[in-house]
C-alpha cells in the first residue's frame, strides 16, 4: 500500500501502532479491523458491532415525536438543526432520517430567504 | 385552486395607519384578481437575521391566499414595486396540507381500531380466566 511506505521511521510499528498516533498519513488509512479506539466513534457502529466504543443508536426526533409539520416559520425548531455558524447540521450528527432531513433543509433555506435565519453568522 | 402562503416584511419605520392602508390595499387587489384571502396575520416587529436594505428590524405579515398561479404573480409584482415592502416569499401549501390531513385521518382510524381490539382482547382474557377458575377448583 502506498501510504505505508511513507512511514519509514518504524515500518514494523505501523501494524500495531498505539492509539495516540499523531502523524497525519496514518489517520487517513481506512482500516476498521479494531485496534484504533477513539479514531472513528459513531457512524459505522450501528450495524457493524465488535467495536470498543459503543455509540447508542440515534433516533430521528421527528419520527419519535411524530412532528409532521416542518414549517419555515417555527424558528425555534429549525434552529436546533443549524450550527452556530448558521450552517445546516448534517444528519449523521443529529440522527434525523432522510425524508425529514430533506424537509428540514428546505424549511431552513426558506427561512433564510425571509430573514428568519441567517445565511452565515459570525464564525 | 391552490393555497399559498405569502409572507412579507415591511420596513419598521412605517406608521400604523400606513400599514393598515397597505394591507387593505393588497387585500382588495388580491380579491379583485380572483383570489380569496383566507387569513391575514400580523406577526409583529422582529429582529431580522441579517441586514436588508439597511434595516435591522421589520414587521412581518402573513397572507394565506387561495387562488391560481397568475394571481400570485400579480400580487408579487405589486409587492416588488411597493416601497415599504422589503422582502417577500411565497410558499405553496396545498399539497402539504393534503398530506397532513391524510396523516391525521390515518392516525385517528388507527387509534380507534387499536382501542377496540385491546378492549376485546381484555374481555376475552377475563372470560377465559373465569372459565378456568371453576374448572380448576
Amino acid at each position: 500500500m502506498a501510504d505505508e511506505t511513507t512511514n519509514t521511521a518504524a515500518p514494523t510499528a505501523t501494524a500495531d501502532a498505539p492509539a495516540s498516533t499523531p502523524s497525519a498519513p496514518s489517520t487517513e488509512r481506512p482500516r476498521f479491523g479494531g485496534g484504533r479506539p477513539g479514531q472513528r466513534p459513531g457512524g459505522r457502529e450501528g450495524g457493524g458491532g465488535g467495536r470498543k466504543f459503543f455509540r447508542r443508536k440515534k433516533v430521528c426526533k421527528f419520527c419519535v415525536e411524530k412532528i409532521d409539520n416542518i414549517n419555515y416559520k417555527d424558528v425555534r425548531l429549525l434552529s436546533q438543526f443549524v450550527a452556530e455558524s448558521g450552517k445546516i447540521v448534517p444528519r449523521r450528527l443529529t440522527g434525523v432520517c432522510t425524508p425529514h432531513q430533506r424537509r428540514v433543509s428546505e424549511a431552513i433555506k426558506q427561512a433564510r430567504n425571509i430573514a428568519l435565519l441567517p445565511f452565515a453568522s459570525g464564525r | 385552486m391552490r393555497t399559498y402562503e405569502l409572507m412579507f416584511i415591511v420596513r419598521p419605520d412605517i406608521t400604523d395607519e400606513d400599514l393598515d392602508k397597505l394591507v387593505s390595499t393588497l387585500e382588495t387587489q388580491a380579491t379583485n384578481a380572483g383570489a380569496t384571502v383566507k387569513n391575514i396575520e400580523r406577526m409583529g416587529k422582529r429582529r431580522l437575521a441579517y441586514t436588508v436594505r439597511r434595516f435591522n428590524d421589520g414587521i412581518y405579515i402573513l397572507f394565506t391566499l387561495e387562488g391560481l398561479g397568475p394571481v400570485v404573480k400579480e400580487i408579487e409584482r405589486r409587492l416588488r414595486v411597493n416601497e415599504p415592502v422589503i422582502k417577500f416569499i411565497t410558499v405553496r401549501v396545498d399539497e402539504d396540507q393534503k398530506r397532513l390531513a391524510k396523516i391525521e385521518k390515518h392516525r385517528a382510524t388507527r387509534v380507534r381500531g387499536k382501542g377496540t381490539r385491546a378492549a376485546e382482547q381484555a374481555a376475552a382474557a377475563e372470560q377465559a380466566s373465569a372459565e378456568q377458575a371453576p374448572a380448576g377448583a
